[in-house]
């Protein structure tokens, strides 16, 4: 590849030359959050466990929430009532939204047994929480959406508490033409920028590492940063602890230690 | 240097605070991506097939007049003596004094002020009696008498009807019920006919997206909370987070039901109020956890962690 002097549209840039606003806001960005920790090819030994799929699933759920919701909204809150294969997307409606909050509800519980706010991670658990409780209010607003017997009751009996605190005179649920801005839009946006965020948090992060894991555990043992001067690489490794798939980590902070004295 | 990770959210200098550097395993971010859509989209197939989704038809005015026409006729004249649940509701449907439910001095309830007037006479029974070709003359005589007669008129017919056998207008004890008879039951002929069901949500416009009038109207009744209460979905079955039939409603709103079981907030006044502040202030705990001592170090006291990383402690 010819180096060039003044980098075309898609060469690589220098960061440290960045001087524009645009520029430092790219620099900052690839400083939080650089393509190999966006786009992990490896992850800390640690995270091998069932416990880790559920967030996964979540969004896996979500995404079909919307595809079936998309389909629903196209053709109007009428279809799905006289339609039989408008009543199965709306099955497949309600059941993503419940698969959604079981794995949602089931990693909530796990990370708080994980403690996983630990290090600096308080924002990516509070994100959660908020992505949790977005969620229920769409939920919420999709059931009073039925236009059946079931939203009409659940309409009746929860102006009761939105109107005790104020908030009915402008979140009407028996406003249908509300509802379909709330549900439709504003709530799936919302639910859509908190879990982006929250999934962008944990990259930044990292996956918080096992609630004893210390210093001297087998899996860091040969691999903590040295002192500068006392940097020493590879040969310090043993290499018999190393799995195949590891020698590239995109999670070392580069200038702490070379690539592959981690393992 | 070897430190014991803590439960605390600052960064620091251990182990949980620094960019991993230990030892790694392959990991396909997309790949797993995909394979979750694929298998959850799978099992959403696979239970919408088996299970489907309920859909208990909703319940019209002239479902509730032709099934219930007695209670139907009663709470049409007890929206025109002003003694219905609606009537009396206070913000944001209107300003009946002492309606509110306070928390201490704090009124939320009325900071919205009358934002969705509703004024149960004229919205339920006498507008849509005047949108009729041919409207009863007893409309007339009503519009005619002062405030006082009509309540005197509608109370006494209200409390007649109650007294009466089966509450049958039928069977009503002959009193000064002025013109209010003759009105519920044009308004009953009127939703019988199924009239009532476009008329009374839009007075008469074409298009309707608000139903706030037609579900305060039916709540007043005793028909529809008796529908609701047959498929387990009153307040004191745990209402909103149940569905029709046996799927599962809302079941994440499990907390939020419970309390509504419960005392101090089963019986208090307030009771909706007391909740929905509860709710906040335990939602707000849970966001902000990882800043409450004790709290955040239940994980640690009870350490069910060591089953997530069994492997890993197992390897240390």
């Amino acid at each position: 590849m010819t180096a060039q002097a003044t980098p075309g549209q898609g060469a690589p840039v220098d960061e440290a030359d960045a001087h524009t606003l645009t520029g430092r806001a790219r620099r900052w960005l690839l400083r939080k959050l650089p393509p190999d920790k966006l786009l992990p090819e490896d992850q800390p030994s640690y995270v091998m466990s069932w416990a880790y799929v559920f967030g996964m699933g979540a969004i896996a759920s979500l995404l079909w929430i919307i595809i079936s919701g998309i389909v629903l909204g196209l053709n109007g809150p009428q279809w799905y009532h006289v339609s039989s294969l408008g009543s199965f997307v709306n099955s497949t409606h309600l059941w993503s939204v419940e698969l959604f909050f079981i794995f949602m509800v089931v990693h909530l519980w796990l990370k708080f047994w994980m403690a996983a706010w630990r290090g600096g991670r308080a924002l990516t658990w509070i994100t959660g929480v908020i992505s949790f409780v977005v969620s229920i209010v769409a939920a919420f607003t999709g059931y009073l959406l039925q236009t059946n017997f079931d939203s009409q009751w659940i309409a009746f009996e929860a102006k009761d508490a939105l109107n005790a605190v104020g908030v009915g005179a402008w979140f009407n649920v028996a406003n249908l033409g509300q509802l379909f801005t709330w549900h439709v839009t504003l709530l799936p946006l919302a639910v859509g920028a908190v879990v982006v965020l929250h999934v962008l948090l944990v990259r930044v992060h990292g996956v918080a590492p096992p609630l004893e894991a210390a210093e001297s555990d087998a899996q860091l043992l040969h691999s903590r940063p040295e002192p500068a001067e006392a940097a020493e690489p590879a040969e310090a490794a043993e290499p018999a602890e190393v799995p195949a798939s590891a020698e590239s980590s995109g999670t070392q902070p580069s200038g702490i230690e070379p690539r592959g004295a981690a393992q | 240097m070897t430190r014991k990770s803590s439960v605390s959210w600052r960064k620091t200098d251990d182990v949980a605070s620094r960019p991993w550097t230990g030892t790694v395993r392959e990991y396909d971010l997309i790949k797993e991506l995909i394979i979750g859509v694929v298998v959850v989209g799978l099992l959403v197939l696979g239970v919408s097939a088996i299970f489907g989704s309920p859909d208990e038809p909703s319940v019209s005015l002239k479902a509730w007049a032709t099934s219930a026409p007695a209670d139907f006729v009663g709470t049409a004249a007890k929206e025109l003596a002003g003694t219905s649940d609606s009537a009396g509701y206070g913000p944001p449907y209107n300003s009946t004094a002492g309606a509110t439910q306070n928390i201490g001095p704090v009124d939320l309830q009325s900071l919205s002020g009358v934002r969705l007037p509703i004024d149960t006479a004229n919205d339920f029974v006498i507008t849509p009696l005047s949108t009729l070709p041919s409207p009863p003359t007893a409309l007339a005589r009503w519009k005619a008498a002062t405030a006082q007669q009509r309540s005197d008129w509608a109370a006494a017919y209200s409390d007649a009807l109650a007294a009466a056998p089966d509450n049958d207008p039928a069977k009503v004890a002959a009193g000064d019920y002025g013109p209010v008879p003759a009105l519920t039951g044009a308004l009953l002929d009127m939703a019988r006919q199924g009239s009532l069901d476009g008329v009374l949500p839009s007075g008469g416009n074409f298009y309707n997206m608000d139903y706030t009038r037609s579900l305060l109207f039916l709540g007043d009744g005793g028909y529809f909370p008796d529908l609701a209460a047959s498929q387990h979905l009153s307040g004191d079955q745990w209402g909103v987070m149940n569905e029709t039939g046996d799927t599962p409603g809302q079941s994440w709103l499990w907390l939020f039901s419970l309390l509504y079981q419960v005392e101090p907030f089963k019986s208090a006044p307030n009771a909706d109020a007391l909740v929905v502040v509860t709710m906040l202030v335990l939602t707000a705990l849970l966001a902000l956890l990882p800043f409450i001592p004790g709290l955040r170090s239940i994980p640690r006291l009870i350490p069910l962690h060591r089953l997530v990383w069994k492997d890993y402690y197992r390897n240390r």
